[in-house]
């Protein structure tokens, strides 16, 4: 899968969540970007993650992901892994 | 909405959540409902998943959450913010990471047993104090059973193993919840097994979060939540239409002939029938009332029904349409006849074709999903449409009374004079003051009446019992019995005095199973003299409609009242002067007091 394709269907699930069809996720978005992401919808958003992708994260790295780039390599690293 | 009735996609349904929200609010004629949600771990998406599927129910919640963890000290010491919110209801929330002490093996018997009654009396002691401050509903989960399990097959068994520990605590909230009325237990025990308790306790989600469950786990437990709350508000299911080929027996009667059915022990395909049609004949002693429709020449249904093997005889349902009228019809139809909303009734049909059909056109009908014959009682089971809260007598004997007014309608058609009809049915009531035996059948009414239901004010169990010790209220309840059977409790009044001499009435509801018996005016009769009993001079009426009560418009009128104002959403009131007298309306029930 390439990143861009990636940052397509995230980018689709950050709007469902949101329910905001104006948010466009970069590299660099992180949760001060996007009002509603608190720490609660954090827990939504990255289960919602796992199940558009069907992977899952551990807790190292729910816990030291930085942006939705580093989340992006998290997620070819793990569909490229199958 | 389809998409919260079980089996759901909880992926849809957690990421949509807002979508699905903003399209509920919608609703018209939401009921409003505060409550308060005492946490013993993460709470939020246990409560945006309740509020999907409250709303779905009709119900509107506004939230108190606790801060985390802090469950027992919101309920022991209370808090401003907790007391300002004034619950209707209260959920606990409190999962096997809340038990403190666990037994250790070094224990002997004596030691187990304290720590087990020291767990208890903690959720205890915090029971009582909320219903003292409170009086409203608890509703409180029980444990769900440990992740893992140190002696092994063991645990379950001796009494130092977690699992035992768990098993017998929850025996002791089920002790209580018996002994206790307005307490619910959340079974979680139940949900988490259905779900997987593996995947039920995945330890990420607590460790991360601090969520005493997986996430995607969530909507399975908030809808089972949901289910306890919409029967306290007596948004239960009350009937069920069945088809029948293919859904009470396999193949065609018509085509195949009754002698070819799947249905008895002989054949898997036909014990699965079998076992089907006794699932829904146990529905009866929930007081849930059957009935066919079914696209059939009527003697092929009857002769299908009268199969030897199955279980389910046409004596069994209240009213069987069998014939080629379009379902949805035929489903309205049966709602007429019973005097029930069709948003009462579970349509079980096997062909999706005739659930899209009935689902949009008949307003607020469910019709389960179902797939696969071996599947049917799982997935009905499992939207908790009958969800049992508060049982009472009256719905053991239900059938029966569906059925005594079958025979006086047939009887009816005997009569030229509708009086004379009246006089043969030698009706007797009896219309006094509550009793505490029927206030759990008072409650259940206020709850369930929607169309002979002047205010439609909803009354707990513990608003009931408030009304009852307080005697600035008048409050009537009637039983009616005639020569077919007796209805039970089926009217109750509740008129509060204001002002010494006013007498303002909260609410007046009667079941619809006895319309058109005069049971209104032998009540009225009654409010009457009870009130000139207190010296009462003036009698208030309100009517405030709904979508469903337009029958009693002008009940008042017809009471004799004078109307006083109306305002642009029709809401009405009324007043009758009885200082001059009054004259009784009744003549065709003995009334015993």
């Amino acid at each position: 899968m390439k990143r861009e394709e990636v940052f397509e269907r995230l980018n689709k699930v950050f709007r469902d969540i949101f329910d905001d069809e104006s948010i466009v996720v970069t590299e660099e978005t992180t949760s001060n970007d996007i009002e509603d992401w608190d720490s609660l919808e954090h827990i939504n958003l990255v289960v919602a993650v796992e199940q558009e992708f069907g992977m899952k994260f551990n807790m190292n790295e729910v816990t030291t992901m930085k942006n939705v780039g580093e989340m992006v390599d998290i997620i070819l690293d793990r569909i490229e892994g199958k | 909405m389809k998409k919260l009735e079980y089996p759901f996609d909880v992926n849809y349904i957690m990421k949509n959540k807002r979508k699905i929200k903003k399209e509920l609010l919608l609703k018209p004629g939401l009921l409003e409902k505060n409550i308060a949600i005492l946490g013993g771990s993460t709470t939020s998406e246990i409560k945006n998943m309740l509020e999907l599927f409250l709303l779905n129910y009709g119900i509107k919640p506004t939230f108190y959450e606790s801060e985390y963890n802090k469950f027992y000290e919101d309920a022991m010491f209370g808090n401003e913010e907790l007391d300002n919110f004034k619950p209707d209801i209260i959920y606990i929330h409190t999962s096997n990471r809340n038990i403190i002490q666990y037994p250790i093996m070094y224990d002997d018997e004596k030691m187990v047993e304290e720590k087990l009654n020291f767990e208890y009396e903690k959720f205890k002691k915090m029971w009582d104090k909320l219903f003292s401050k409170f009086n409203v509903s608890i509703i409180q989960n029980n444990f769900e059973y440990p992740y893992y399990r140190l002696l092994g097959n063991k645990d379950a068994v001796d009494i130092h193993g977690k699992t035992n520990f768990i098993t017998r605590l929850n025996q002791k909230f089920y002790d209580y919840a018996n002994q206790t009325k307005n307490f619910f237990i959340n079974d979680i025990n139940y949900v988490s097994s259905c779900y997987g308790l593996d995947k039920w306790s995945n330890q990420f989600y607590w460790h991360m979060y601090k969520y005493a469950m997986e996430v995607p786990a969530i909507p399975y437990l908030s809808f089972n939540l949901a289910n306890i709350i919409k029967s306290i508000y007596g948004k239960n299911k009350k009937a069920f239409v069945l088809d029948l080929d293919n859904t009470l027996w396999g193949g065609i009667v018509g085509d195949d002939g009754v002698e070819n059915l799947k249905i008895g022990p002989e054949v898997p395909s036909g014990q699965v029938y079998t076992e089907f049609q006794n699932y829904l004949k146990e529905h009866k002693s929930l007081g849930v009332i059957l009935n066919i429709n079914s696209k059939n020449e009527y003697e092929n249904a009857i002769a299908g029904l009268n199969h030897p093997a199955g279980t389910l005889k046409p004596e069994d349902f209240i009213i069987i349409k069998a014939n080629w009228n379009p379902k949805n019809l035929n489903i309205k139809d049966i709602a007429e006849e019973l005097n029930l909303g069709a948003d009462s009734f579970v349509f079980v049909d096997d062909n999706p074709a005739e659930r899209q059909i009935c689902k949009d056109y008949v307003e607020g009908l469910s019709t389960p999903e179902i797939d696969v014959p071996e599947n049917y009682i799982k997935i009905i089971d499992h939207n908790g449409y009958f969800e049992v809260t508060n049982f009472s007598n009256e719905d053991l004997k239900k059938s029966e009374m569906y059925k005594d007014n079958a025979k006086r309608s047939q009887m009816m058609a005997t009569f030229d004079n509708y009086d004379d009809y009246l006089l043969s049915l030698k009706m007797k009531a009896e219309i006094t003051t509550f009793k505490p035996i029927y206030l759990e059948r008072i409650s259940q009414l206020s709850n369930k009446s929607n169309q002979f239901n002047l205010t439609t004010k909803r009354y707990s169990l513990a608003d009931i019992e408030s009304v009852n010790q307080d005697d600035t209220y008048i409050k009537l309840y009637g039983k009616l019995e005639d020569i077919f059977g007796d209805n039970g409790v089926i009217t109750v009044v509740i008129g509060n005095i204001k002002n010494e001499d006013e007498l303002h009435i909260d609410l007046w509801i009667m079941s619809c199973r006895v319309l058109k018996r005069n049971m209104e005016f032998a009540m009225m009769d009654e409010l009457v003299k009870k009130a000139k009993e207190r010296n009462i001079k003036t009698i208030y009426g309100y009517y405030y409609p709904t979508l469903k009560n337009k029958m009693v418009n002008n009940f008042y009128d017809l009471q004799g009242f004078e109307e006083i104002s109306c305002d642009e959403q029709g809401n009405k009131t009324y007043k009758l002067d009885i200082s001059k007298g009054y004259t009784n309306k009744n003549n065709v029930i003995e009334v015993e007091e």
